[in-house]
């Protein structure tokens, strides 16, 4: 089975989030560079498919030139070939994100695309369904189990307790959750091997967007000073205390 | 015109959809709801609603996010809607990425504030899990909007409107229900459940190992909780990922939520902002996790958490 997953380079912001001075992006600047945990899981899943049934596994990003990371941290996985739609504007909307996908795609046959269920930053819940639609091919999306019977992609998502069932016959767009599998870290050999890897890249320039991108706001700090307890053992009198104000002992 | 796509469970109106129909009134022109399968009238008339466009195909009664996808943006073309606001569901969210995709239309998810100006709807959304905002603009038409439930109280309209039932066909093919909702398999609750526990404890790298986590589930234990963890914790295995809090986790909302050895990322806080009081344990005492606690205990979990086990049971008298 030929399996297209869809990945997006994204800060791994930690524990505090700056702004740029213009409020218009994120400052990255001695920040690392990731992908949702929703699209490492799209990754293993479709390398996990591909060991078991045959076939190859592109993966493919939208971004810019430092995307080739992400791009080659799959490769060392175990992911086949890689496409970098490579572009440094900041003004590609849902919309020519799935636009770009479906172009730079349509000339290959794939039997599977996998996606994350949302972006781990704009989480806009679109691009998958979109591609999918726009391709005329069924989709499910929030999948947290996947299995293959008959030709068909049998997909599970959560739904409170119950899980809701589809059956979409292939080629489909399946959109994943972190929680489907438990993704493996590349092996060293994965890792060197990937840093030679060719990768496929092409120039994009975004269409004007329909939703246009204006800024970023960070949440008002609620401004409360945590209560210190003490430290080490000696603070489980004031743990106490505090669990019997709050209620719960 | 500005369309409400509301959605129904058991028959009733849903909250998320209340709230919905509550931000229609802000676009101007007349207010039409439109729903799949049956829909009561009645319950959409205090929201000012005019119209009631009911898709009168029984197909749609069983979840088929592709042919509802189909309706919706036959609807919205045929009806000539500006607007289309829903609430931010994941089904919501579904249908009207695939109507979008139809139309070749914008949509903007998940918005927290909105307001109007002349042609542009000026949106705020809340991204990287709610941790953060974006501003921007819808420009064009239709707009395809959906608002997060909880950002929008449900308001009634200062004047009802006549909720005037009227059926719409809409073309559909079979091929349109490939990708149908087959089944529903029942799943079981084992435990309390995180997302609604009033006491959880989590663990993160800091706990070192899988067998360190028994001392999170006594503790659980005597304060009738439940154990959840960080994303450290569950992508090494120790603990399954219906465990983990976060922005690819659960949401958790506790009385109180005693987090041991976690830093504090905002990914793994904005699945724990909305507990009413975090106890944070960590040996660092810059890690971010004591600036968005409530109450910190600075050291060794190892040390403090087995000496708390042993006064919590002396008070339960166990
Ligand atoms: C500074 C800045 C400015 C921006 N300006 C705009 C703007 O003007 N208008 C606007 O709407 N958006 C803008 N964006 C966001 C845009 O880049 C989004 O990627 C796009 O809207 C898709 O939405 P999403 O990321 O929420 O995807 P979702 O629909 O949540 O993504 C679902 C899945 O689609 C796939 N996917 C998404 N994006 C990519 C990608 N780039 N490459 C490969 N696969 C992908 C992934 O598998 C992902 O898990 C801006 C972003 C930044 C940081
Ligand atoms: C898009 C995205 C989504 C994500 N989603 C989630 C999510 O849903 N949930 C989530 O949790 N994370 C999520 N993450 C990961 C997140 O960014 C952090 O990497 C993760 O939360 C860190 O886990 P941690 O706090 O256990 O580990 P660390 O950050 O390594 O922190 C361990 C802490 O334990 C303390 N410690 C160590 N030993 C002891 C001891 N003996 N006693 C007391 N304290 C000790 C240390 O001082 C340190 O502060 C996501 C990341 C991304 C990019």
């Amino acid at each position: 089975m030929d399996i297209l997953v869809c990945i997006k380079r994204v800060p791994d912001t930690g524990g505090r989030v700056n702004l740029t001075s213009d409020n218009r992006q994120i400052d990255t600047s001695n920040m690392e560079f990731t992908i949702s945990p929703h699209e490492e899981c799209a990754v293993e899943e479709a390398i996990r498919i591909t060991e078991e049934q045959g076939g190859e596994v592109t993966v493919l990003a939208l971004g810019p030139e430092g995307t080739t990371e992400q791009l080659r941290e799959s490769i060392a996985k175990g992911a086949t070939q890689a496409i970098l739609l490579q572009s440094d504007d900041d003004n590609w909307d849902a919309h020519a994100t799935a636009h770009a996908i479906i172009n730079a795609v349509k000339d290959k046959k794939f039997d599977l695309i996998l996606m994350g269920n949302e972006a781990a930053d704009l989480g806009q819940y679109q691009v998958g369904p979109r591609v999918a639609t726009m391709l005329g091919v069924p989709c499910a999306t929030g999948v947290k189990a996947l299995q293959f019977q008959d030709g068909n992609a049998i997909a599970k998502r959560q739904d409170g307790n119950n899980w809701a069932v589809f059956e979409l016959p292939l080629p489909a767009v399946v959109t994943v959750k972190e929680g489907i599998n438990k993704p493996r870290h590349p092996s060293l050999r994965g890792i060197m091997a990937a840093k030679r890897a060719p990768l496929e890249q092409i120039a994009m320039d975004a269409p004007a967007p329909k939703m246009v991108h204006k800024g970023l706001k960070l949440p008002q700090e609620s401004g409360d000073q945590v209560t210190m307890l003490g430290e080490g053992a000696a603070a489980v009198p004031k743990i106490m205390e505090t669990l019997k104000e709050l209620g719960v002992l | 015109m500005t369309l409400v796509y509301v959605e129904y469970q058991d028959g009733a109106l849903t909250e998320a959809s209340q709230s919905a129909l509550s931000v229609a009134s802000m676009f101007g022109g007349p207010i039409h709801a439109m729903a799949l399968g049956s829909a009561d009238a009645e319950v959409l008339k205090p929201y000012g609603v005019e119209k009631v466009l009911h898709v009168a195909d029984d197909r749609l009664n069983t979840y088929a996010p592709g042919a509802a996808g189909k309706a919706v943006h036959q609807v919205i073309s045929s009806q000539s809607a500006e607007t289309v606001v829903a609430a931010s569901t994941a089904s919501a969210n579904e249908i009207l990425s695939r109507a979008a995709a139809l139309g070749d239309w914008g949509f903007a998810s998940a918005c927290t504030e909105l307001s109007v100006d002349g042609d542009v709807v000026n949106l705020t959304r809340a991204i990287w899990g709610g941790s953060l905002f974006q501003e921007a603009q819808l420009t064009g038409s239709p707009k395809l909007i959906t608002v997060d439930p909880n950002a929008f109280a449900p308001q009634q309209a200062t004047a009802p409107g006549a909720a005037e039932v009227e059926a719409v066909s809409v073309a559909l093919d079979d091929a349109d229900f490939v990708d149908q909702l087959k089944a529903v398999e029942k799943g079981e609750q084992q435990g309390i459940p995180l997302a609604s526990a009033k006491v959880v404890i989590g663990g993160g790298r800091g706990m070192g190992s899988e067998e360190a986590f028994s001392i999170l589930e006594e503790l659980a234990g005597l304060l009738n909780g439940a154990v959840g963890g960080s994303r450290v914790a569950t992508n090494n295995g120790w603990r399954s990922h219906s465990d983990q809090i976060g922005q690819t986790g659960t949401q958790i909302g506790p009385d109180v939520y005693i987090a041991c050895g976690i830093s504090g990322a905002i990914q793994h806080m904005v699945g724990c902002k909305n507990s009413k009081n975090i106890i944070a344990i960590n040996k660092d005492a810059e890690a971010p996790i004591f600036q968005r606690a409530s109450h910190g205990v600075l050291g060794d979990l190892h040390e403090i958490l087995p000496a708390l086990i042993e006064e919590v049971k002396k008070v339960k008298g166990v």
